[in-house]
């Protein structure tokens, strides 16, 4: 959450004030049993565990927690005013790097959208207390709709406040990609919920300590799968750098026309999986370049029809070394025919149009973006409005003038990060002349007679 | 995993070692058996039966691949161990146990598996006929030891639930040792690993999947004593989310090692290693580890190091001619080996790898430190491939084998080279049948 703003604060008091308005008052009315305070104080450390090793899902600012099924256990075992009090001890939550801020909003947001889980629950007719034998199935609707109530309100709390909150856009795409995974876990685990009130019944609290087992192993898996992906971002990257090692003024060019390539996808609305797919293959659409020798890639004059053949098979290199990864079928072709333009003139098959795959027609501009706006040993960089023109230039010709503009949009929101100005390299050995990805230098073939 | 790989070209018959074959043909017995004492008996509770066996048919639909191939199908195995722990449905603890019988159990169990494969041989796959055997004397082992006892007053009564729970948790824990040890000493069979690795192997991998569907399984029993068969319906749902954390987390795994793989591939396709090297040197040296024992997730990381054990040579500026390290000078194969390990560690996750991959250049004896096992078998696969690359020849073999041997005393670990030339005599055995 960054700094908060006077709005965000007044916000989470009107959301801390509802809570504490809908407790007190019951609170102070006939006062509840031994066994009532004993089961709300195992809920409490049950929900406080849950929340305080939350998952970190794919995009960071986004956590998961199985927190909800103590609150749910609680609308059926304690009520509404039970689920309140439990959805509030998130203020202790022990998670470090918490603000206040958020801490009381996370408190105030558990309370209120537990107390109208419980409501909901009453409302239609659910009974509060140990579930019996005879209450099943009938038990289940209101407890679905309480779930439903919980998600919602709990949700919509949370997206008023990162409106607040949040003013860039980019960020809150992702975030909305991924509300149908969060939105199927909170309701799978809550329906654990109502299994830790059944088993109360037969078991009393130790239900509580018997369902965190499958919570964390639930847990541990999403955990490696994160920390796997991470990983394997991380070395794709890492080998992709070694890739452009041997070519000294690219270095860092995959990783931009990457994030280029993302950039368009969000922009025009691709969904979350082949937005990650078209960031990879933007990172790999230059791998097989490395079968193109050096003394081609070093030369300064025009190329011979040889020469330019090894270049205008690169791309077909490069699927030959990724077809084997478990990929979308469309990343590959993303790779395989970045190189091909609107007007059917580009390579390695010639294709025009819409026959060019999605994937081909985003990567191709973000691709020559990167080069223009990077120094090359025969020119400096262009300034990012050159680039920009150059682009538009290109558009209907070169480029799909849609992916033209979507990369535009994206860049004034999100801005660009330069590549680093790169001086003059040290070893002359890792030089390449001529840039295949440069639409304003064009190689040079030299006419077969 | 490149053994089974050459296996799955084979028809199923041929496939079939005499492990596999002794399993299939007891769990058979048991299941004929079991399914005529269920026919001529009348089924306790046909609702209940027809409920477990349709989440058990589901479960195996949606089977698993954990890592190294591995296939468990957790909601199947939960369903059918709460099966064979049930005590009451929907009923207060005043009332009797219902007799279900062990082979009662074991019917509903397989005939729910057997479902639930059906549209995976529909759609081409295999039928996964070990898997479901494996899982399915997991079962038996519960409910054979749980079912007499299940109606008694110890485990039943009212008011001492704890019992049944300590019972029930020392009954899981067994089946799940007892699937353990079927699946890794097939696994042993398969890959030529020995047995007490592929078991310790197993057990870390299996552990926190078994401990969730174990608990799971006494959750549902425990739960069904109130909830009914609405429970089990119920907790279908946290079971799915927790089968959607795990096959993400094992497609991820299978797509990273893909990845590993094929960017490999990349010293090859700029020319500074010859064709099929880094895949050729990756396979050597997992085998030669096995051979040694190692556990599998310092194969992994072997893997990972071998198949990546060349990128610093694209650093330089110019191919290596015909890209054999072993021929160029010491101080060259030092800098490569740098290279590549700084490569490797700029992911900030490999840093073992890293490790192997900087290690590769030492000489196997009398360096200091000494180099990690898993450089050592780099060094020794890679000399070899260098040597014989992708030639079969059974001559070529022995004199690079003989070339290694005599270098033992310095450049390579003799208990390496033996491994080796044991590895390699497998192999060469195997094509020629």
């Amino acid at each position: 959450m960054g700094r908060v703003s006077r709005a965000a604060w007044i916000y989470i008091a009107a959301v801390v004030v509802a809570a504490a308005s809908v407790v007190a008052p019951r609170l102070s009315g006939p006062p509840m049993g031994t066994g009532w305070w004993l089961s709300l104080g195992v809920l409490m450390l049950l929900f406080l565990i849950c929340d305080s090793v939350p998952t970190p899902l794919a995009e960071r600012q986004s956590a998961w927690s199985p927190s909800s099924s103590a609150t749910l256990a609680a609308v059926v075992l304690l009520g509404p005013v039970g689920a309140a009090l439990v959805g509030a001890v998130s203020v202790l939550g022990l998670r470090r790097k918490l603000q206040l801020a958020e801490r009381v909003f996370n408190g105030g947001m558990s309370a209120v959208s537990g107390f109208a889980a419980g409501q909901t629950f009453v409302g239609l007719g659910g009974r509060i207390g140990l579930p019996r034998p005879d209450d099943f199935p009938p038990i289940i609707w209101p407890f679905a709709a309480a779930a439903a109530a919980h998600v919602i309100v709990n949700l919509g709390l949370m997206w008023g406040v990162l409106q607040l909150t949040r003013s860039d856009g980019p960020r809150r795409i992702q975030m909305e990609s991924s509300v149908p995974l969060l939105l199927a876990s909170d309701l799978g685990y809550a329906a654990l919920g109502l299994v830790i009130a059944a088993l109360w019944t037969v078991m009393g609290p130790f239900a509580a300590a018997l369902v965190l087992v499958p919570l964390f192993v639930a847990r541990w898996a999403m955990g490696q799968f994160a920390e796997q992906r991470r990983a394997y971002g991380a070395t794709m990257e890492a080998l992709c750098q070694a890739v452009e090692t041997k070519d000294y003024y690219t270095r860092g060019h995959s990783e931009r026309v990457s994030r280029g390539s993302g950039m368009i996808a969000r922009q025009i609305g691709m969904h979350a999986d082949r937005t990650e797919a078209i960031m990879f293959a933007g990172m790999l659409h230059d791998v097989g370049k490395l079968g193109v020798p050096t003394k081609v890639l070093q030369k300064t004059g025009p190329l011979t029809e040889e020469e330019f053949a090894a270049i205008q098979l690169h791309p077909l290199r490069g699927l030959e070394i990724v077809r084997e990864i478990g990929f979308l079928n469309e990343a590959l072709a993303g790779i395989m025919h970045h190189h091909e333009k609107i007007d059917g003139t580009g390579y390695p098959m010639g294709f025009a149009g819409d026959e060019i795959p999605e994937f081909a027609r985003v990567i191709a501009v973000a691709d020559a973006f990167d080069s223009m706006t990077s120094t090359r040993s025969y020119r400096e960089a262009r300034r990012m409005s050159e680039a920009i023109e150059e682009l538009r230039r290109g558009a209907g010709s070169q480029f799909d003038p849609v992916m033209v503009e979507a990369f535009i949009a994206a860049l004034h929101r999100e801005g660009w990060r330069l590549p680093e100005r790169a001086a003059a390299p040290a070893d002359r050995q890792t030089v390449t002349a001529q840039d295949h990805d440069d639409p304003t230098a064009p190689l040079r073939v030299i006419e077969s007679l | 995993m490149a053994i089974r790989q050459a296996d799955d070209r084979l028809p199923a018959w041929q496939a079939m070692d005499s492990g596999r074959l002794l399993l299939l043909a007891a769990v058979g017995m048991m299941v004929v058996a079991a399914i005529a004492h269920t026919t001529a008996a009348r089924v306790t509770q046909p609702q209940t039966a027809i409920a477990f066996g349709s989440v058990i048919a589901i479960g195996e639909l949606l089977r698993l691949r954990q890592q190294g191939g591995r296939e468990a199908a957790p909601i199947a195995t939960a369903a059918a161990l709460a099966y064979a722990l049930l005590l009451r449905v929907g009923q207060l603890p005043s009332h009797p146990v219902p007799h279900i019988a062990a082979l009662q159990v074991i019917t509903v169990t397989a005939v729910g598996m057997t479902v639930g494969a059906l549209p995976h041989m529909a759609a081409g796959r295999p039928a996964g006929l070990t898997g479901m055997a494996t899982r399915l004397v997991a079962v038996a082992c519960v409910a054979f030891a749980f079912r007499p006892i299940a109606g008694t007053e110890i485990i039943s009564g009212a008011g001492h639930w704890w019992i049944a729970f300590i019972v029930m948790t020392v009954l899981v824990v067994i089946g799940w040792l007892a699937e353990a040890m079927i699946a890794s000493l097939i696994r042993a069979d398969d890959l030529g690993a020995r047995f007490s690795v592929a078991l310790w192997d197993e057990m870390r991998i299996q552990l926190p999947l078994g401990a969730a569907v174990g608990v799971s399984a006494m959750m549902i029993t425990f739960a069904a004593e109130v909830m009914g068969l609405t429970g089990l319906a119920v907790f279908m749902g946290p079971l799915l989310v927790t089968q959607v954390a795990f096959r993400r987390y094992a497609g991820i795994s299978a797509t990273y090692l893909q990845t590993v793989r094929a960017l490999a591939r990349v010293t090859e396709v700029g020319g500074y290693v010859e064709s099929g090297h880094s895949r050729r040197v990756s396979r050597l040296a997992v085998a030669v580890g096995r051979e040694l024992g190692l556990a599998e997730a310092d194969l992994l990381d072997l893997e990972y190091a071998a198949l990546m054990h060349d990128i610093g040579q694209l650093a330089l500026p110019d191919p290596i001619p015909g890209g054999a390290t072993v021929l160029v000078s010491a101080e060259d194969q030092r800098r490569i080996a740098e290279l590549g390990a700084e490569v490797i560690s700029k992911a900030g996750v490999l840093d073992r790898v890293a490790e192997l991959v900087r290690c590769q250049s030492w000489p196997s004896r009398g360096h200091d430190p000494e180099p990690p096992v898993g450089s050592r078998i780099i060094r020794a696969a890679n000399a070899f491939d260098d040597l014989v690359g992708g030639s079969t020849d059974r001559d070529r073999a022995a004199t690079a084998l003989e070339r290694l041997r005599l270098d033992t005393a310095s450049e390579y670990d003799p208990g390496v080279i033996e491994a080796l030339s044991e590895v390699a005599g497998k192999r060469l055995a195997s094509r020629l049948e």
